[in-house]
């Protein structure tokens, strides 16, 4: 099977997704000619057009409103942010329209329309560059938000996300762009909502999704050397979340850590701890251990930024305190 | 034979029209007068709930706008929809079922005043935040010239849009791209409670269109023939050549800016208003049309009483029409998706 990276499985989607649907087109700054700031859409202008992969002005509000006007009549945009911490200026276009189009129109008008682009930290772009989203986006009924940690599961997921009839928000991950892994020739795709056991064990379930499903791997084949053998639960959809995937597994480790990038207070980590007690209070052995990132603006200085940032060595303390190893 | 007809040089369609035409926006004007005269009362009595923003005044914007429109055209505007939608040919039963929060409301009782949505006339909802549907309005433009279709797509809002961000952010695409956008700004002077004076540094504000690029213009917004006449200027170059367009049209909101301010309130005189009055837009058509020996006091009264017969027919409905099945709740957050 052919091992690709991360981008090259978005471009390979979209290229798909493009050829097969007239209707789908993609629309964002530095797409086209630049052929994308982290290059995801590289050959698409010279393969589609400039109809169909529409540079834009630096106007996030401007042409996350096009992209939904353009789906209300029946295009299928593909809106990429250069990063989720720019789609905050879009965020009206997003929630107030995108979301909630269908409902409040009594179900006339439906949004196909996929955001997409880079969320969550990269290396040492302090504060104002190095968020995750993901709660705020995930907390709004009418969207589905979707993260995924492999190439695999980014390109199955982002040709489901263009042909779904809904607003679908596709979390990528800058040092995830660079990341390879195999991923088939023959066309596939993957349905929302539906975890992937990435590792199994019976000791404890590491619950996670998007860049932190590579490091609860990295976790689970640490911890192997120490006859500690974790589920990973790799949730790749956040909203609708995939709840059974999630309780089947506490309900056979009885211990739980969850893994995101993201701040604490208000976390998507707070929603699953929400269902684990709910469905899973008797099978616990351990109040379940969450790892996140510092509840502070993401720092410059390396050292800072590296004390923010959950890492391998936090998640596994994690995994032994809930397994009272420490 | 429809893109034949666009073909015609916008000053004879405007021109065209004639006695029934003139008649017909009459009487449209004044089914939205008593429609929302009605809707007051309505809210008076706790029928209809939440913001609810009167178009009363403001006749002749709307209306001399969408006449212009062919069926496979699109409209969007913001939360003061009534009179548009009733204007674009949305059934008075099934707005006022709506604005009752009923099940046969335009939306199922699902948006309320702020959000009527037709699909059928290609009516793309009224919008509750200042601003927000105008990139979504440049969307469908750009959407039909992705399509390349030669439809249009008309974009109401209120004077104060023009100061947000969304504003500018969405025109300067519109013109950029050359998209067959219609944008119209109904000046009722007021944004809420601070005048144009108070909010814009430019007070013609038309002359915003300059910064895209834009062809631009004022128009009288009481005199519905006027702005019949300038909206088919637009809508011609919109069609025929993809030019978006900006639009001024100058009117004056009789009511107060919803339900819960006093009509001249603290920002306005009686004076003012009083003012203004002199030019209802329906007054000004009917006197136009009696010069022409088109109307007269008899005709007036019948086509009042034909027109209130039809609004009460609207309460009667909404009135008769269920509330939302509980079930319904829980209906339309997302479409199921084959995928």
């Amino acid at each position: 099977m052919p091992v690709i990276t991360y981008r090259d499985a978005l471009n390979q989607a979209l290229r798909e997704e493009m050829q097969r649907d007239d209707r789908v087109f993609l629309m964002g700054e530095e797409v086209a000619v630049y052929q994308g700031a982290y290059k995801v859409s590289k050959g698409l202008l010279q393969e589609f057009g400039e109809m169909r992969v529409v540079d834009t002005p630096i106007t996030e509000l401007g042409f996350a409103g096009v992209g939904v006007g353009a789906a209300m009549v029946g295009l299928r945009p593909v809106i990429e942010f250069m990063t989720w911490n720019f789609a905050l200026l879009a965020i009206d276009q997003v929630v107030n329209s995108a979301a909630k189009m269908l409902y409040m129109s009594g179900g006339q008008y439906h949004i196909p329309i996929v955001f997409r682009g880079p969320n969550g930290a990269a290396l040492q772009l302090s504060a104002q560059h190095s968020q995750a989203w993901e709660s705020w986006l995930a907390h709004i009924p009418g969207l589905k938000v979707v993260s995924p940690g492999t190439p695999y599961d980014a390109k199955g997921l982002l040709k489901t996300a263009i042909r779904d009839d809904n607003p679908v928000i596709m979390l990528e991950g800058e040092m995830l762009y660079n990341t390879k892994g195999e991923v088939p020739e023959e066309e596939y795709t993957i349905p929302l909502g539906k975890a992937d056991l990435k590792r199994e064990g019976e000791h404890c379930s590491i619950i996670t999704y998007g860049k932190s499903a590579l490091l609860a791997m990295q976790v689970a084949d640490a911890l192997v050397k120490e006859d500690i053998r974790v589920d990973v639960v790799d949730l790749r959809t956040i909203r609708p979340m995939d709840v059974e995937a999630i309780t089947t597994s506490v309900r056979k480790t009885n211990r739980a850590v969850v893994l995101e990038e993201g701040w604490e207070f208000c976390g998507v980590g707070s929603q699953i701890v929400d269902y684990i007690q709910r469905e899973c209070f008797d099978d616990l052995d351990a109040p379940v251990v969450r790892v996140h990132q510092a509840d502070v603006p993401m720092p410059y200085a390396k050292n800072l930024e590296k004390a923010a940032k959950p890492d391998v060595q936090k998640s596994i303390a994690a995994v032994k305190k809930v397994m009272y190893l420490e | 034979m429809a893109k034949k007809k666009s073909e015609t040089r916008p000053q004879s369609e405007a021109g065209d029209v004639d006695a029934s035409t003139r008649t017909a926006l009459l009487r449209l004007m004044l089914l939205q007068r008593r429609f929302e005269e009605r809707c007051a009362e309505a809210y008076a009595l706790g029928r209809i709930g939440g913001f609810c923003h009167l178009y009363i005044g403001q006749e002749a914007c709307g209306t001399g706008a969408i006449s212009v429109l062919r069926p496979d055209d699109y409209v969007i505007t913001t939360y003061r929809d009534h009179g548009q939608a009733l204007a674009r040919g949305i059934s008075p039963r099934a707005i006022m079922a709506e604005l009752f929060g009923r099940s046969d409301g335009v939306a199922r009782g699902k948006g309320g005043s702020m959000h009527l949505f037709d699909r059928n006339v290609n009516f793309l909802g009224g919008h509750g935040i200042v601003g927000g549907h105008v990139p979504i309005g440049t969307g469908v433009g750009f959407a039909i010239k992705y399509r390349g279709g030669d439809q249009v797509c008309v974009c109401f809002m209120g004077e104060s849009v023009v100061n947000t961000g969304a504003f500018h952010e969405a025109l300067n695409m519109a013109g950029l791209w050359k998209l067959p956008v219609v944008y119209i700004i109904e000046n009722n002077r007021y944004g809420m409670g601070t005048s144009l004076e108070r909010a814009s540094a430019i007070h013609d504000i038309y002359q915003r269109g300059a910064a895209y690029d834009m062809p631009r213009g004022v128009v009288d917004g009481q005199d519905v023939l006027e702005v019949r006449k300038s909206v088919s200027e637009a809508v011609h170059r919109a069609r025929t050549e993809s030019m978006p367009t900006l639009l001024e049209v100058r009117t004056y909101r009789f009511m107060g800016h919803s339900m819960s301010d006093a009509v001249s309130g603290t920002y306005r005189t009686k004076q003012e208003l009083d003012e203004y009055m002199k030019r209802d837009p329906i007054n000004v058509l009917r006197m136009q049309m009696e010069a022409l020996g088109e109307t007269d006091d008899a005709r007036m009264a019948a086509m009042d009483d034909e027109v209130k017969a039809e609004v009460q027919d609207a309460w009667d409905f909404a009135e008769a029409s269920p509330e939302p099945a509980l079930e319904s709740l829980f209906e339309d957050v997302l479409v199921d998706s084959s995928t």
